[in-house]
């Protein structure tokens, strides 16, 4: 079959390599149909995230037809179109039970900090992901679930991360009504979080990048205020004026481990690999939510340190709130409001991309060329 | 306003802004909201029908987190370690836990290795390694890499010349050395 590959950093390639085999009784195989690149695979493709190994397939956002199953799967047979979420878990074990699907302990012998993602390094369990023609899929009984006929293919494929992963960062924020929220970021999860915001009724939703054309999506699509930071001397200022000096009452990070902004905040993490991920985002966070605020994190971050202002978190009383979200969870509610014309997910798709050309995919999401927003793959293309 | 108890006032009422947005206050009720509260007991969820998942064989000693009482039933099977990187992996793992930076240090050592490794292996094969084709750097050119940087206000341009100078710099320098060793036998 074929498959993206890692090389090292900066670099991958499409090869053949040996269709995936059933390795436990609740595995299924599955013939990937679609998938995408997330901002969370170019930590990895830039080389930050430890244990990252040269020939790895990467790929957590995929949906397809079931090709193989196990032999105590009863949920899923050959020729199911299923959608499955990011995270691997297990459905059983002391996490799983109590709905942190993205933290369970029974997927990873990797790391006991984070739970099981496809494609998504050693540190996170060694799977292969779906950037690819097949890909197994453990716990099927527990993961995939049926794609609604209703439900569009890429609109699917959205849910399996990137709009779950808004949703969730909105939900963390506890928003209130009237709230302001902050949103740093545009890319595919912050422009879902901005518009979850308001599902859960923000009254003012103002988002940040330096991306001009994400912007403009933040404003059409996200109906939200925006600030390109590139323009401001200091955002966190900006954000003060704009809040009559009181601060945001919830706000959500949504840029991660190579947050822009501060050359060596940036360099020392994203280059150097010197912190686990630059905070400048989420420093700017902490600093622009109001006092006894909210900070969600959505935003990605290695392992290893990060030079956070946590004093001012402290001294101003805030509630910091994150993790890896537990997509399928969202996925009733989120059907919801698909079906009722609130969301449409595939609205912020800009490429379509051959498998076989995922290398320019790479390259093209990661220098944001091209008015980039959300690339989705193609296999057998 | 001077500083007294109320938020600052709102340009929208929920009213104006239900007419603006499709779906606003939909979730207004936190009961709505699928992750509140963010833990919530309910085994039957899940679609799990065992209390503790059947274990995966074990096909060679994978390595693991010396935090886990035990190799976890189920792991993924991607890339075995082999060669230094290997060695350097199976130490950082059997010998510190994730609290030490240590730990992560020599992992991430590891991959900088496991990087230099496999370039080399592929000089030995069919399809040597092709930082060209695989940077997917001529999207530069089919994919606007001008019209997308310049003229733009993003903050990115001021490290993004680095970017080249890490990918080529070592095929650079390992060009070099071998030219300089070359020399210095010719001399001889
Ligand atoms: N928690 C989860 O479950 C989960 C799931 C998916 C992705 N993520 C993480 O979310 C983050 C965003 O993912 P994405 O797919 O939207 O990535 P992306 O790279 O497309 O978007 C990041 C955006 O942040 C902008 N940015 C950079 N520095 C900034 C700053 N200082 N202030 C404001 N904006 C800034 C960039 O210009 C870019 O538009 C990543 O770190 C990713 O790993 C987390
Ligand atoms: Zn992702
Ligand atoms: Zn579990």
């Amino acid at each position: 079959m074929r498959a993206m590959v890692y090389r090292g950093p900066y670099k991958v390639r499409v090869e053949e390599k040996v269709m995936p085999p059933i390795e436990h009784p609740n595995d299924a195989i599955v013939r990937v149909t679609l998938a995408a690149i997330c901002g969370s695979d170019l930590h990895l493709y830039h080389g930050m995230m430890p244990d990252t190994r040269v020939g790895m397939t990467f790929g957590h956002e995929f949906i397809g037809v079931v090709e193989q199953v196990g032999s105590s799967v009863q949920n899923l047979k050959v020729g199911d179109r299923v959608m499955v979420p990011f995270n691997v878990y297990c459905g059983s074990c002391y996490f799983c039970v109590r709905g942190l699907y993205s933290n369970c302990h029974n997927v990873n012998p990797n790391a006991t900090a984070v739970g099981g993602i496809y494609g998504y390094s050693h540190t996170c369990g060694g799977y292969d992901g779906g950037q690819s023609e097949y890909v197994r899929v453990p716990f099927a009984d527990v993961g995939p679930s049926i794609i609604p006929d209703w439900l569009e293919d890429e609109d699917a494929l959205m849910c399996t991360d990137a709009l779950a992963t808004g949703y969730f960062g909105a939900q963390l924020g506890d928003i209130s009504e009237g709230d302001t929220v902050v949103v740093f970021g545009a890319g595919p999860v912050g422009l879902f979080a901005a518009k979850s915001s308001w599902l859960m009724g923000a009254g003012r939703v103002i988002v940040i990048d330096h991306l001009e054309y994400r912007l403009e999506k933040a404003r059409t699509f996200a109906h939200a205020e925006t600030y390109n930071f590139a323009e401001y001397d200091d955002i966190v200022v900006e954000m003060k004026k704009a809040t009559d000096y009181l601060g945001a009452d919830v706000v959500i990070d949504a840029v991660g481990a190579e947050a822009d902004g501060n050359f060596t905040q940036h360099v020392t993490a994203a280059k150097f690999k010197l912190q686990g991920g630059s905070p400048i985002a989420l420093n700017w966070a902490i600093d622009s939510v109001r006092k006894g605020g909210t900070v969600s994190v959505m935003g990605a971050y290695g392992p290893m340190f990060s030079a956070v202002k946590f004093g001012d978190a402290m001294n101003k009383g805030l509630t910091l709130r994150m993790n890896q979200a537990p997509a399928k969870r969202q996925w009733p509610r989120l059907f919801e409001h698909i079906q009722n014309g609130y969301l449409k997910p595939n609205d912020i798709v800009t490429h379509r991309i051959p498998l076989e050309h995922i290398a320019e995919g790479y390259h093209m999401f990661s220098a944001k060329l091209d008015d980039c927003i959300k690339p989705v793959i193609v296999p057998g293309a | 306003m001077p500083y007294t108890a109320n938020h600052p006032p709102r340009a929208e009422s929920n009213d104006e802004l239900r007419a603006r947005i499709p779906g606003w206050g939909a979730d207004l009720d936190p009961k709505d909201r699928p992750s509140v509260p963010r833990e919530r007991f309910d085994p039957s969820a899940t679609g799990a029908h065992w209390d503790f998942p059947e274990r995966q064989e074990e096909k060679w000693p994978r390595e693991r987190s010396i935090e886990h009482k035990f190799l976890t039933p189920v792991f993924g099977t991607s890339s075995p370690p082999h060669g230094l990187s290997g060695v350097l992996r199976k130490f950082a793992y059997a010998k510190y836990s994730e609290g030490r930076a240590a730990h992560w240090l020599i992992l991430l050592g590891a991959d900088r290795v496991d990087a230099i490794e496999s370039h080399l292996r592929s000089f030995a094969t069919t399809r040597p390694d092709n930082p060209i084709t695989e940077t997917g750097v001529l999207s530069e050119f089919s994919r606007g890499g001008i019209s997308s940087r310049f003229g733009k206000k993003r903050v990115d341009l001021n490290h993004q010349w680095i970017d080249p100078i890490l990918i080529a710099g070592p095929w650079i320098a390992a060009v070099g050395a071998v030219v300089l060793g070359v020399r210095a036998i010719a001399k001889r």
